[in-house]
């Protein structure tokens, strides 16, 4: 089922957090809204599943308009951050919950428990209680409860993060498996921006209740439309380094080189303050524009080593390089920039 | 076994500073069923004339069986208006937005904390204007009002440790309002609603004071009130007798407080965990 977010807003008491904000999601898609945290990313979420009373806006599911439905009209299955599973019922009666609400026939949620508790292999586990279970299985059972009822839309709130890392990682391949499986249309809230490109078939990347940018994770990455998408997406993270242009050359203390010429014809005047943005991994030995520094950090990460390069001037670039560490600390080194994958900000933020 | 061991230097220490308490209800046991001289404090002779209350009626006293009925009566009602009232009061206080909440709050606790005594004349007053005085409904809703402010600070305590992602889950699952609370809610809240329960239920069957003010008459008696009529009547100075019934009287309380003691800790744990 299709979800489209028409000039969406909420307000809490005079704080607007979100302002018309338009999203469309394609049926049995999976996205990611993604931002830092208090960028209104759950607030959407609670506003599509009813909780949250729309401020202004429409929300739609299909061609169906639900704003103003409370959650129990909506057929929307979520998956909370802490899990909220029921303390006092055993694994089978809290996925079994939703179905008895609706009044379905023993038979029928017999059917149903057995079939998602399937799909989640953990046929074993629905004599317990959640408290005897360990965080992966209580995921299992939250995620299993948000499913067994069929629903239009999933949505998943942080339901990583209370998890340990070996899990999580595991737990990634497997909401995506379910979710492909299951055809639901969801959206997964995260501030985890490998979650959201691993798991997801787009971000919308949110800050401070805006949506910056809406694409596929590669979109994201190599045409990141502003300054905040291109330092939220990418680890390690770009760097930044202000400086004007003159003479078709970005120049800046320690640092001075042509800019391509695609930027030529664009709107670049002479003396235009420009911040150029390089990700680590367009900063290595082997490439054309010579940046010249200091060795400041060094940190192996197994199979690459992450650099800080400190110039002249005091501006500090990052570096990964492959192949051990073949750098010094302290070590003077001229290394090179790819230029043609340079990013250029104007002084909004926005990419040129 | 070793825990046990381990303590039992506390265990001693407790046990001494508990003795004059043990002795006196072991004091109280011997004596109801003895003969004693007045000079003496050793039981002489083996009797149980002084139990005879249980088959006969103490002439001027009434029967001790109308009066257990009707403490009975008296502590599961207010049990009930208490429990009821106070889950209810205690989520909305807990859970809802309304106006006033904060000043209700703050209201509450200044009646918790308030000395019942000090109203016993205006309750008096009301209660003969309604027609309820000298019944044992006007007694039980007096002693239900005065034990709600209490009941609903502790029930809002307990609700206030039920995760909000619970009842939103429940919601989105499809449950209404109700539902969320009676199903989801309530019965993690259990251990509270026990606690208080039987808190209660205690604080009724003790109760003296507005029984014997506001219930005077022999057909609304409580027990408690029996036994001070025993004890100030000029005619029958039966020591005896008054033990055997204060006994009769302590008896049920204090099984009753054995089997759900660890119940009743919950209530002073801040029902952090049931």
């Amino acid at each position: 089922m299709e979800i489209r977010l028409e000039k969406f807003s909420k307000s809490f008491g005079p704080v607007r957090v979100i302002e018309d904000m338009d999203l469309t999601i394609g049926d049995c898609e999976m996205i990611a809204l993604l931002g830092p945290s208090g960028c209104g990313k759950t607030t959407t979420l609670y506003a599509v599943c009813g909780i949250h009373r729309v401020t202004s806006g429409r929300i739609w599911f299909g061609d169906k308009d639900v704003t103003a439905l409370p959650p129990q009209k909506k057929n929307v299955g979520v998956v909370f951050q802490s899990f909220a599973l029921y303390p006092h019922l055993s694994v089978y009666e809290n996925i079994a919950f939703p179905l008895r609400i609706r009044k379905d026939s023993a038979a029928d949620i017999e059917h149903s428990v057995k079939e998602v508790a399937g799909i989640l292999h953990m046929d074993e586990l629905l004599d317990r209680r959640p408290g005897q279970l360990s965080g992966g299985q209580q995921q299992r059972v939250a995620l299993a409860r948000a499913l067994v009822r069929k629903p239009d839309v999933l949505l998943m709130d942080e339901p990583l993060a209370n998890l340990d890392a070996g899990l999580r990682l595991e737990m990634r391949s497997e909401i995506r498996r379910i979710q492909q499986e299951s055809g639901c249309t969801s959206i997964l809230v995260t501030h985890d921006q490998v979650e959201a490109m691993s798991m997801c078939d787009r971000i919308a990347l949110m800050n401070e209740g805006k949506i910056q940018q809406i694409g596929t994770p590669d979109e994201m990455y190599q045409q990141p439309r502003n300054r905040f998408v291109a330092g939220f997406i990418g680890n390690p993270p770009i760097s930044f380094c202000d400086g004007v242009i003159q003479d078709n050359r970005f120049v800046t203390e320690g640092l001075e080189f042509e800019i391509p010429d695609r930027l030529e014809a664009a709107s670049m005047t002479a003396g235009q303050k420009v911040t150029i943005g390089v990700r680590p991994e367009y900063l290595r030995p082997e490439f054309a524009a010579a940046i010249e520094g200091e060795i400041t950090f060094v940190e192996s990460q197994g199979r690459e080593v992450l650099y800080d390069l400190t110039l002249a001037g005091g501006k500090v670039f990052r570096s990964i390089q492959g192949g051990g560490p073949k750098f010094k600390l302290g070590e003077n080194v001229r290394w090179g920039i790819d230029i043609g994958a340079v990013f250029f900000f104007d002084g909004q933020g926005n990419r040129i | 076994m070793d825990d046990r061991k381990a303590n039992w230097p506390l265990t001693i220490f407790l046990l001494i500073v508990s003795a004059p308490i043990l002795i006196m209800y072991l004091w109280l046991f011997i004596d109801s069923i003895s003969e004693i001289n007045v000079e003496s404090i050793w039981p002489q002779k083996f009797t149980l004339r002084n139990w005879r209350f249980l088959t006969e009626e103490i002439i001027g006293h009434g029967s001790v069986w109308t009066a257990t009925l009707n403490t009975t009566i008296f502590a599961t009602s207010v049990v009930t208006i208490v429990v009821v009232l106070s889950s209810t009061a205690g989520y909305a206080l807990s859970r809802l937005k309304f106006p006033f909440r904060a000043q209700f709050l703050g209201f509450v606790l200044l009646l918790h904390s308030f000395p019942s005594v000090t109203l016993i004349i205006s309750i008096f007053l009301m209660l003969r204007m309604i027609g309820l005085y000298d019944t044992l409904i006007g007694v039980i809703l007096v002693k239900a009002a005065l034990e709600l402010p209490f009941g609903i600070w502790i029930m809002k305590g307990f609700y206030d440790t039920v995760p909000w992602e619970i009842e939103m889950a429940g919601l989105q699952d499809g449950a209404s309002r109700f539902q969320v609370w009676y199903k989801l809610v309530l019965p993690q809240i259990m251990p509270g609603v026990a606690a208080l329960a039987i808190f209660s239920f205690m604080a009724g069957w003790s109760e003296f004071v507005l029984p014997l003010i506001l219930a005077p008459s022999s057909d609304a008696r409580l027990l408690s009130v029996y036994l001070a009529g025993l004890l100030i009547d000029d005619y029958l100075s039966d020591f005896g007798l008054f033990k055997a019934v204060g006994l009769f009287y302590v008896v049920p309380v204090m099984i009753f407080y054995l089997f759900t003691q660890d119940k009743l800790m919950n209530i002073y744990g801040g029902g952090t965990k049931g």
